[in-house]
């Protein structure tokens, strides 16, 4: 074989094995559009599940998931951005900073099941806060961390050395420096990471299915300490829990897609957010 | 003539000179500083006239950066940094645990070899300092941007764009933005690390006779490795070699007759 040949084959080998990964999401959003399309409609996302969830929409499931991303955020970003600043700015690195790094390494390889667990014996039990909104957020948020705090640092590390150095020339405080200098530059990365952060969380079952959501909840939460509804545990529901699962199957995959558009938005807000800051900071 | 009249009479013509200087600012005395177990300062020992320009030439490595980055501690930035020895400021050991580094920093500045704005607008770069050390008051910082841009020379330039950002100025310009900032501090010293070596020709020129105005009010300490630039703009040139100080004179006298051999090499270009 000549080398031209052999180069040309396996260019084409890899080509192919990347044009793999469109065609399996290609797939998967069609079989989803294709079996849940015909279902979504204005009533669909405004309506509560009804006649045991054979009829009706998704409201409160969509709420329950927006409730709980976002409590999850409201923890989880600045913990992972405090963290992300101690481990790089302030940190000597020594034995403990391995360990922290090693510690979040590992947090991030926890299956979301023990994560779920670990809210339950700890926020329920042992904390006694029952479960609910919160217990369920706290959960999430520990399981995002390690993404948020690896987001951040990263975001960090690429503010170049040269603003801390003109902010310490200055007279300025470690501290007035990272506030004032290193983090403005730093937040575009750290919001992007965090966003697809949020977005896992928003797809989990496993963890809130032990710490807070609802089989089915008539009313919307109104205290941190509400079990709701949330639109992956739904449709865990309607998929295989449901006494006609295949009746309401085409109500399980208007779900799901609602669930896949929420996080492809979610991403495609991310990316959107990144671009801005991109542009702006090429112009500043 | 012996020898050793020789070195008697040099003696003597130095102990003249010290006479007539004027009162140093700073003082390094028995300096050494290592990265890890590599030294990189050994036993520098300078006298740095006050309002007067200093060069500090010498191949690369040999020290020069890391001697004036000593001067306001921000060598310490590097983890693995020991030192020992005495960088007076004032009569006052800068090493001492009493020294405030925030204070230091504020009357010993420091311009960078890559111009380093903020990306911030023309005026907040310009008022970062001031307002770090608690100024507030837009009237008085309006002054303090005016005063320093109008001391660097750029105020021409950019008096109608205080608002827009600093990264859309040209090198030149960037570099001497980072000097107003400097000065909108009001320091006592001014440590500069080859502040022209990313400009073009006329851009240096510009800094240069920047330099000599601002002499007037300033300590300077230039680190180059344009020796054009340090026969042209200092008072004063050390000479640092392999981390030690080779000679320590007058700028005339160095560039026209040295005394040591291995200072002659480097400024008639035989290495470095």
């Amino acid at each position: 074989m000549s080398k031209q040949l052999e180069q040309k084959l396996w260019f084409t080998i890899c080509g192919a094995f990347a044009f793999f990964t469109i065609v399996a999401l290609g797939l998967l959003l069609f079989s989803i559009i294709r079996e849940g399309a015909h279902v979504i409609s204005w009533s669909f996302i405004t309506q509560p599940p009804q006649r045991n969830m054979t009829e009706g929409g998704v409201w409160p499931a969509l709420v329950g998931t927006f409730y709980v991303a976002s409590l999850t955020i409201i923890i989880s970003v600045p913990v992972g951005i405090g963290a992300a600043i101690y481990l790089n700015e302030y940190a000597t690195q020594g034995p403990l900073v391995r360990v922290i790094r090693m510690s979040i390494r590992n947090l991030a390889g926890v299956p979301s099941i023990v994560y779920g667990l670990f809210g339950l014996a700890i926020f329920a039990s042992f904390l006694k806060i029952g479960v609910g909104l919160i217990t369920a957020a706290i959960t999430l948020a520990i399981m995002v961390l390690p993404w948020v705090i690896t987001a951040s640092e990263e975001a960090l590390k690429s503010v170049p050395t040269s603003f801390r150095e003109g902010g310490l020339a200055l007279g300025a405080t470690k501290w007035q420096t990272i506030r004032q200098l290193v983090l403005p530059s730093a937040i575009p990365g750290m919001a992007t990471g965090s966003i697809l952060g949020l977005a896992r969380a928003a797809g989990e079952t496993a963890p809130i299915i032990l710490t807070g959501a609802a089989y089915f909840s008539r009313n919307l939460p109104t205290s941190l300490t509400d079990n709701f509804m949330a639109l992956p545990y739904h449709l865990y529901i309607l998929a295989t829990q449901h006494a006609q699962a295949s009746a309401v199957r085409p109500i399980a995959y208007g779900t799901a897609l609602v669930l896949i558009m929420l996080v492809i938005l979610l991403n495609m807000f991310a990316i959107l957010l990144r671009n801005y800051y991109r542009k702006k900071n090429e112009v500043l | 003539m012996s020898a050793i009249q020789t070195v008697v009479k040099e003696k003597q013509k130095l102990s003249l000179d010290k006479d007539v200087q004027e009162e140093s600012i700073i003082s390094a005395k028995g300096l050494n500083l290592w990265y890890g177990n590599d030294q990189a300062l050994k036993n520098i020992n300078l006298e740095i006239p006050e309002k007067q320009v200093t060069a500090i030439i010498g191949p690369s490595g040999c020290g020069k950066s890391t001697f004036l980055k000593t001067v306001n501690r921000m060598v310490e930035l590097v983890p693995i940094v020991k030192i020992n020895g005495n960088i007076d400021y004032h009569g006052v050991n800068i090493f001492d645990s009493k020294v405030n580094l925030v204070e230091l920093r504020s009357s010993v500045g420091m311009v960078f070899q890559k111009p380093n704005p903020f990306p911030k607008s023309i005026f907040d770069n310009i008022a970062f300092g001031p307002r770090v050390h608690g100024i507030k008051k837009k009237a008085e910082l309006t002054k303090i941007v005016e005063k320093s841009l109008r001391a660097s020379g750029l105020w021409d330039e950019v008096k109608d764009r205080l608002g827009e950002s600093a990264l859309g100025l040209s090198g030149g310009q960037q570099q001497r933005l980072c000097i107003a900032r400097c000065l909108a501090v009001e320091p006592e010293v001014i440590l500069m690390d080859e502040p022209t070596s990313a400009l073009d020709p006329k851009s240096t020129l510009k800094v240069e006779e920047l330099i000599q105005e601002l002499k007037e009010k300033y300590s300077i300490i230039i680190v180059t490795h344009n020796m054009q630039q340090a026969a042209r703009i200092s008072d004063k040139t050390a000479f640092f070699l392999n981390g030690e100080v080779v000679e320590f004179d007058n700028t005339d006298k160095i560039f026209s007759n040295p005394t040591d051999k291995r200072t002659e090499d480097y400024i008639t270009g035989r290495f470095g």
